[in-house]
């Protein structure tokens, strides 16, 4: 048993593929360890495995995923880790899991989250926080949390999660995983319940870069559904970069000094050091309205999601709270469904959107956004990859951050930038600080997916970090 | 720098409703957020074109062709007050 | 002193367009339908749903658009309008904001402000005893409707009257059908109409203030309640209160006029940019099909009818403006040698005649039919009245009106035919009196001997020439 949960994901669709492991056995097993999970990373695990999962060569090979809760899953609790959709089963199947599904990555489980992917602790799920394998007294991150812990504690051997500012990224480097968001618009968004539209995006939340490249091959692609979705240009190869000799990285002075910490830095530099012995050229470069990235989002996401907040009403689905008159009722219902953060954030959005603040807010955020993502067309022009830390910092405490949102939000300020941009990104585990996790970003162009996974590939191979101490 | 009454005509907006503690809370909590955000204000973005869609794509049509719709009991699977077929809601004009 | 004012009325019309499926989704439309049959997740707003834009209604905005004279914008944007409604199953309907599809053009006196795409809402059926909004328990939502493809005309203020203004959407109504996008029926809601009406001291150059008056299901109820509301900001007004802005609904039967959401309930409809959407770029290919679909419009098929065909402004424009009209008429030119004007006058007798609700294309008498019979009567073969006979047997039972005027004998009969003069000398034995009246030159007792001869010779000869053989008999001294 534990031999077979070391095998990555990778390893064991080659076995079941070859006819040398037995898919229901790789089932089972994963099953067996989500359901006595002790960390609250799911909130549904499925009875047994499928029966006849599609035909023997799939590529994906029976592999069973772990999914994020606000994936919409046919018949299946889709609750977005809210009150406000407690029990609610969807009568459709998001694109992405469907194409997974088909592809050969059975549905194990539904993974924690923030309410709404609102969040970078998972602290504020209404069905309890997440607790991350490395130390149980502290935070996974957010909002992907159960993805992310999950598959750090072997729970899973993999997951999907969705990153609108860093929600698969941060809780990947927190945890010790390979995280990566992929340029918007290559994953279709239908199914996803959404938070901010124009940022979202589904991504992989895996134990190695040969891992997240497989997902991903399958997770690309054009949907009819989705107006935003594009047809991915080529193919995701498998990483095989031995070095990175050719390869410049510009570090960005705005997002790897100030504001981070000291291990987490150190562990950066080491990293880079690292690179230049791989053959990579570092040099600094300047993201010049980075340091607004964190304002920009914090005025965008909250207003979109102030809109896709409001079908939550009580009148179709979900939590209805009666009164005797419909405001009341509306009223009623929202309150009681919607947690504290969330709260906040429509409150942030429907400010930034109202009459006479439009312009300030809302109107000038989205300039802002069009400086960032000149900002990274100028500095792609001289590098191929933007590296900076993930996360300012390692997990922190439960409880640490939870009464200053402003504190909160600031664990984003590295990751927020690429979402705005709708720039590609990844996270790798770069090594422990004081016996932590943590992560190291690489960012690209968009549609730079094979690349970027090719360099990351090369660093990971280099770095040789062992996560295996969070699967016992 | 947002006070009770504006917070309080936000949640109007938002359909939410807080205590009057909840309220003072918020506006602090959305001030302080808010004073952060601010300095954007600072920033010399004249002549920037605000970004409306991320993605360079346009004219994502479809054709006009019918897709099978829901059978109805499944449209009003979850419903809270499914009724005649249709959804009851507590009515506009009470109060 | 008492200032007379004017009326300043601008009209906002919505219209549902005749495409096979909704606007962002492909479940198909319908009308009268058990409800929520034709609902999916996108339609329905459930969560994880996206909208996908239908490709038929931006052709049919686009074409009318272009039928108005608008200026197509090359690259318009959706935006989102906020609130909250059970009819509106997002929280939001999607529709245009600041850069709409069309903007300007022009349709008769009227210009155009701007036209645009939008998403209708669902239905909201109130259970109660009145049925009405006010003093019912609950309502009942029915998202059948809900996602329908809309396009929103709003006018400038420029129209002056209630009558003006029936007037006009009666040609809007003519064009939309005309270009085939919309059933355009008012009772069935594919075409609603809201009124914004100002009045101001006549010469005034300054707009007074305006209210709404939503949801006139026919034309009738717009032109009363227009007016209704006309005559009501000029009572306030003279008796020196103002006008408060608000939006009114006019009950036909009371005449009255209520207040529907007073001011303090405005929305903030904190709109902004569809994010779901990407932008709408209408391409010269397909601005090119649009083009080459339009059809002849009523506005410029009066005026081809006035211009080419010779007919008066009113007749012209009476044909036109009903498109079954005009092609039936067309068609009935079809052969050689009609007399246009002439064949033009029998259309309104044949409309009287089988209601004017009556799909004309489905009547018995067919448009050659109707046209042989005005040639006819030109040629004198039929005298006016007995011609009149003949289209009701047409209406009744079809066939060719020259079989008909031979079977019934009804062929007309002239002053060289002898057996006329003998019933005018009849005429004139049975009333002298009115025959010594038309000699001393009063024509108007003339009737009476006329409708003798009529009746002795079934209408089959002309009334004119009857009324001149009788003068010259009595000697008529004028």
């Amino acid at each position: 048993m534990s031999e077979l949960i070391d095998l990555s994901a990778a390893e064991a669709a080659k076995l079941t593929r070859a006819g040398e492991l037995d898919r229901a056995e790789l089932f089972d097993a994963y099953r067996a360890r989500a359901a006595a999970d002790e960390l609250n990373a799911f909130t549904w695990v499925a009875e047994a495995a499928p029966d006849g999962d599609g035909v023997n060569g799939s590529p994906l090979g029976g592999v069973p995923l772990a999914v994020k809760d606000l994936f919409c899953t046919e018949g299946v609790p889709s609750q977005a880790g809210s009150r406000i959709l407690e029990g609610y089963r969807p009568p459709y199947t998001a694109t992405v899991v469907a194409q997974l599904a088909a592809a050969g990555a059975p549905l194990l489980g539904k993974t924690n989250q923030d309410e709404f992917a609102m969040g970078s602790s998972n602290e504020n799920s209404a069905y309890g926080p997440v607790l991350n394998p490395w130390d149980r007294t502290r935070v996974p991150g957010g909002s992907s949390g159960g993805s992310a812990a999950a598959v750090a504690a072997g729970l899973a051997p993999w997951a999907i999660g969705t990153d609108t500012g860093g929600s698969i990224r941060q809780p990947a480097a927190l945890c010790g995983i390979v995280g990566l968001k992929p340029t918007y618009g290559a994953c279709s968004r239908f199914g996803m319940i959404a938070f901010a539209s124009s940022l979202d995006q589904a991504g992989p939340l895996t134990r190695d870069v040969t891992d997240a490249a497989l997902l991903l091959r399958h997770m690309i692609g054009h949907d009819a559904r989705d107006s935003t979705s594009l047809p991915f240009p080529g193919e995701i190869a498998e990483p095989a970069a031995e070095d990175l000799r050719g390869i410049r990285l510009g570090v960005p002075d705005e997002l790897a000094g100030d504001g981070v910490e000291a291990g987490v830095l150190e562990s950066f530099r080491a990293t880079l050091a690292l690179a230049e012995r791989l053959g990579a050229t570092v040099e600094p470069c300047t993201l010049p309205h980075a340091p607004h990235a964190l304002s920009a989002y914090y005025l965008i996401a909250p207003a979109e999601a102030s809109a896709n907040l409001a079908r939550y009403d009580g009148v179709r689905y979900g939590l209805r709270v009666d009164a005797p008159d419909l405001i009341s009722m509306y009223t009623r219902t929202r309150s009681a469904g919607f947690g504290p953060e969330v709260k906040r954030r429509i409150m942030l959005g429907t400010y930034a959107l109202s009459s006479g603040y439009y312009d300030a807010y809302y109107g000038t955020a989205q300039k802002v956004r069009t400086m960032i993502s000149e900002d990274f067309r100028a500095a792609f022009e001289r590098f191929d990859f933007i590296v900076t830390p993930t996360s300012p910092w390692t997990a922190f405490e439960l409880g640490a951050k939870t009464a200053d949102p402003l504190a909160m939000y600031l664990n984003d300020f590295c990751t927020v930038p690429m979402p705005l941009a709708g720039i590609p990104a990844i996270s790798i585990p770069s090594g422990l600080s004081d016996g932590l996790p943590v992560g190291f970003q690489l960012a690209g162009p968009a549609f730079s997916e094979s690349r970027l996974l090719d360099a990351a590939f090369a660093l990971e191979q280099a770095i040789g970090f062992d996560g295996s101490a969070a699967r016992r | 720098m947002l006070d009770s009454a504006q917070v309080l005509h936000v949640a109007r907006l938002a359909r939410l409703e807080f205590t009057d503690v909840e309220i003072e809370k918020l506006a602090g909590e959305l001030s302080k957020v808010l004073d952060h955000i601010e300095k954007i204000s600072e920033l010399d973005l004249d002549g920037v074109e605000p970004t409306s869609h991320v993605v360079d794509v346009v004219n994502a049509l479809r054709p006009d062709e019918p897709e099978p719709s829901l059978p109805r009991e499944v449209a009003l699977a979850s419903a809270p007050d499914p009724v005649d077929g249709g959804f009851g809601v507590p009515s506009p004009g009470a109060a | 002193m008492s200032t007379a004012y004017e009326p300043v009325i601008g009209l906002e019309i919505h219209v549902q367009l005749a495409t096979r499926t909704k606007m962002f989704c492909g479940c198909e439309l319908s009308f009268g339908d058990p409800p929520n049959t034709h609902t999916c997740p996108v339609c329905l707003g459930l969560p994880g749903t996206l909208p996908v834009l239908n490709a038929r209604a931006v052709q049919f905005g686009l074409l009318i658009g272009l039928a108005l004279g608008s200026q197509i914008a090359e690259r318009s944007l959706f935006h989102r309008k906020n609130y909250f409604y059970p009819d509106l199953p997002k929280g939001y309907q999607i529709s245009q904001y600041d850069v709409p599809l069309c903007s300007g053009g022009g349709l008769g006196d009227v210009r155009i402000h701007r036209v645009h795409l939008e998403e209708d809402a669902a239905k909201l059926v109130h259970v109660g005893e009145s049925g009405r909004i006010h003093g019912s328990d609950r309502s009942v939502v029915d998202f059948n409707r809900g996602g329908t493809p809309l396009v929103e005309i709003v006018t400038e203020p420029d129209l002056t009257s209630p009558e003006q203004a029936r007037e006009w959407l009666t040609l809007l109504r003519a064009t939309l059908k005309r270009l085939g996008v919309s059933d355009v029926n008012m009772e069935e809601g594919s075409l609603r109409c809201d009124a914004n009406v100002s009045v101001r001291p006549v010469g005034s150059e300054q707009l007074g203030t305006k209210t709404e008056l939503k949801n006139m299901n026919s034309f009738r109820y717009l032109e009363r309640g227009v007016r209704a509301e006309i005559d009501r900001q000029i009572g306030l007004l003279q008796s020196g209160e103002p006008v408060v802005q608000e939006t009114l609904h006019f009950d036909p039967a009371s005449e009255r006029l209520t207040p529907l959401r007073s001011k303090e309930e405005a929305h903030d409809y904190r709109y902004f940019p569809e994010p779901d959407l990407v932008p709408l770029v209408i391409t010269g290919e397909m601005r090119g099909l649009a083009e080459a679909e339009l059809p002849e419009l009523p506005a410029a098929r009066a005026e081809r009818f006035e211009r080419e065909l010779g007919l008066s402004a009113e007749r012209a424009r009476e044909l036109a403006f009903r498109t079954e009209l005009g092609d039936y008429y067309e068609r009935a030119l079809a052969g050689d040698g009609h007399d246009p004007v002439a064949v033009a006058n029998w259309i309104p007798l044949l409309v009287e005649r089988i209601g004017s609700d009556a799909d004309l294309a489905q009547s018995k008498v067919t448009p050659e039919a109707l046209a042989t019979l005005a040639g006819m009567v030109i040629a004198k073969e039929v005298a006016r009245d007995a011609a009149r006979e003949v289209l009701t047997q047409l209406v009744a039972e079809g066939g060719d009106p020259r079989a008909i005027v031979e079977q019934r004998g009804l062929g007309s009969i002239s002053a060289e035919d002898g057996g006329l003069a003998e019933i005018i000398e009849r005429a004139i034995a049975s009333d002298p009196d009115a025959a010594e009246q038309v000699r001393q030159g009063n024509m108007r007792a003339v009737g009476p001997l006329v409708g003798f001869v009529m009746k002795e010779t079934k209408g089959r000869a002309d009334g004119g020439e009857i009324t001149r053989l009788i003068r010259e008999r009595v000697g008529s001294e004028s």
